[in-house]
């Protein structure tokens, strides 16, 4: 579906992701994670080309994306920051019409299939009570969701996510990856995200992939990444991690700074 | 702001701005009643003093304080847009003040190329807008702050071009003080027969920006996640706006604030989708310079206020307001 083919990304002198490659199934949740610095964030943003790269290739149903055209890729991969901000006076529903526009050319109105489309997308991300509001008078997990509604009236094959979380309390920060799981599990969307944390990252996705330094430190997944010698390695932190055998997913527990 | 209501707003206001017109028309040291305005427009009148009054006084400098009202306050929508702040306003960049360099250069140099006017007017324009971008530019995008800071440093060289020219061809510098001042006065048919068509081919692109100007307002990163080309639009979108900006400029000299506080107003009004808000920047912008150079013309006659110092004088409090309701 999506193939990383060793890229490289440098900031003036300094590397910053360092002949970085990995491919991703269709279908597949997968999980970056890694430190502050690490590269993570500046990897997802290469992939969706907010970030040149200087060597390497990225390619998507195996098309190379520097060959093919804005429009084209905004119909199959669509990024979400973690922070959004839409004009003040904005609705729910006219944010999420946003999303048709890769779609329209510039002479096409919306047709009934596309407000199908964007009411399935309201619909799904549970604000059909809210259409008429304005996203700005929404709480931080809503007008996550607002934003998230609009990445899928946009029909993407796949959904990059530059943690998501963030901003949001605990409570929110599951709601909108149950959510992603929901579309992942419901519609076969690929995601890809950076996530901070690593139990959520153990919980929500298929693969794991621990960036440091600007480089794939391990790749597999969460019963094959979260191990307590990882952590130590990566995150100079002592951890227990258990592993749960019905659920299949391990959970990490911190301790305290490794010495 | 429901979508019909806007829509309601935004044709009101093109009416009102007409009825304003034809008000204008009447309005100096000869009144001249509505009825005999309409008589003299189609010509059911037997040719009387009315005609030379109307059709080679008024009547050109009404429709030019409409075109050029119009024609500022959309370049001041585009580039509040296309900068993604609401400051950006062709004034406080500098746009205006370097196309009025390039402009003045013409007029006291070289007065024998007058024709080539708007083309220089673009010129200077286009060349402070890229220096504005050049130095307020971040990577993530352009703060309020850094915009004036640049519009003050642009603004302060041309002011220093403007020092150095008025010094140089002091004897010729009369004729150019009332441009200087955003002037609309004894400007004529010829004027007006200038800067139509470019203004009209300036309406025309605006409307199909209307779509580009609504998503590269949501941000340079949603704006490339939705398949645009967020370099090319911005640099298509600024040079549309510096056009607009720049023939204006060249018709009747520098006139500020009409693009910061008529698309403010527009906002305030119509919401912030360009698919209403650009059309009523247009016909408040027009109605909005109407109504300052009549006043001008009429307020204190027999002496004549340009209607850029009136709107300076309106626009500087109102710059202040919206400051202090921390609009930005």
């Amino acid at each position: 579906m999506l193939t990383v083919n060793s890229i490289s990304i440098q900031y003036e002198q300094k590397k910053v992701i360092n002949d970085f490659s990995f491919s991703v199934e269709e279908g597949e949740v997968v999980s970056i994670i890694g430190p502050n610095g690490s590269g993570k964030s500046t990897l997802l943003k290469s992939i969706s080309r907010q970030i040149p790269y200087q060597s390497g290739s990225v390619e998507l149903d195996g098309m190379n994306m520097k060959a093919m055209n804005p429009k084209q890729i905004a119909r199959k991969l669509c990024m979400l920051s973690q922070k959004n901000q839409a004009p003040s006076d904005m609705t729910v529903y006219d944010l999420v019409s946003y999303g048709r526009y890769p779609h329209k050319r510039w002479f096409e109105k919306l047709t009934n299939d596309d407000r199908d489309i964007i009411e399935w997308a309201i619909e799904k991300t549970h604000l059909t009570d809210y259409q008429e509001r304005t996203v700005a008078s929404l709480s931080g997990g809503e007008s996550q969701r607002a934003w998230i509604a609009m990445a899928l009236a946009q029909r993407p094959q796949i959904l990059l996510l530059d943690e998501p979380t963030t901003y949001l309390d605990i409570s929110h920060q599951h709601e909108v990856l149950e959510l992603v799981r929901e579309l992942n599990e419901e519609m076969g969307m690929t995601v890809i995200m950076v996530l901070h944390d690593l139990n959520q990252a153990a919980h929500y996705s298929d693969r794991v992939i621990v960036v440091q330094s600007g480089e794939k430190a391990m790749c597999g997944t969460p019963d094959q990444v979260m191990t307590t010698e990882m952590i130590r390695e990566v995150y100079r932190m002592d951890s227990e991690v258990m592993y749960n055998q019905a659920e299949r997913k391990p959970r990490i527990h911190l301790l305290r700074t490794a010495r | 702001m429901t979508k019909s209501r806007s829509g309601l707003i935004v044709v009101s206001t093109f009416l009102l701005a007409i009825a304003a017109a034809v008000i204008a028309i009447g309005l100096g040291s000869i009144r001249i009643s509505v009825p005999d305005i309409f008589e003299t427009l189609f010509h059911t009148s037997a040719g009387n003093v009315n005609d030379t009054i109307i059709f080679n006084i008024r009547l050109p400098r009404v429709i030019l304080a409409l075109i050029i009202g119009a024609n500022i306050a959309i370049s001041g929508a585009i580039l509040q847009a296309v900068m993604g702040n609401p400051l950006a306003d062709p004034g406080l960049t500098g746009v205006t003040s370097g196309a009025a360099v390039f402009v003045l250069v013409i007029m006291l140099a070289k007065p024998e190329y007058t024709q080539f006017m708007p083309l220089a007017a673009l010129i200077g324009g286009m060349l402070a807008a890229t220096i504005v971008y050049a130095l307020a530019w971040r990577r993530n995008g352009i703060s309020p702050i850094s915009i004036i800071l640049a519009g003050v440093a642009v603004n302060a060289l041309c002011g220093g071009v403007v020092g150095y020219l008025s010094i140089i061809y002091s004897d010729r510098l009369p004729s150019a003080v009332q441009w200087m001042n955003g002037s609309l006065a004894a400007k004529g048919t010829s004027v007006v027969t200038m800067i139509l068509p470019y203004a009209i081919v300036g309406w025309i692109l605006s409307f199909f920006a209307i779509r580009k100007a609504n998503v590269i307002r949501m941000g340079d990163q949603v704006a490339a996640n939705l398949g645009e080309n967020v370099h090319r639009i911005r640099i298509l979108l600024s040079i549309l706006a510096v056009f607009l900006a720049a023939i204006s400029v060249a018709a009747i000299g520098m006139i500020g604030f009409v693009g910061l506080i008529v698309p403010h107003m527009a906002r305030f009004l119509v919401g912030s989708n360009y698919k209403y808000m650009m059309p009523m920047s247009m016909a408040l912008g027009a109605l909005v310079l109407l109504v300052a150079d009549t006043g001008g013309r009429t307020l204190f006659s027999p002496l004549e206020i340009p209607a850029g110092i009136l709107m300076a004088v309106i626009g500087g409090p109102y710059f202040l307001y919206l400051m202090r309701r921390s609009v930005f």
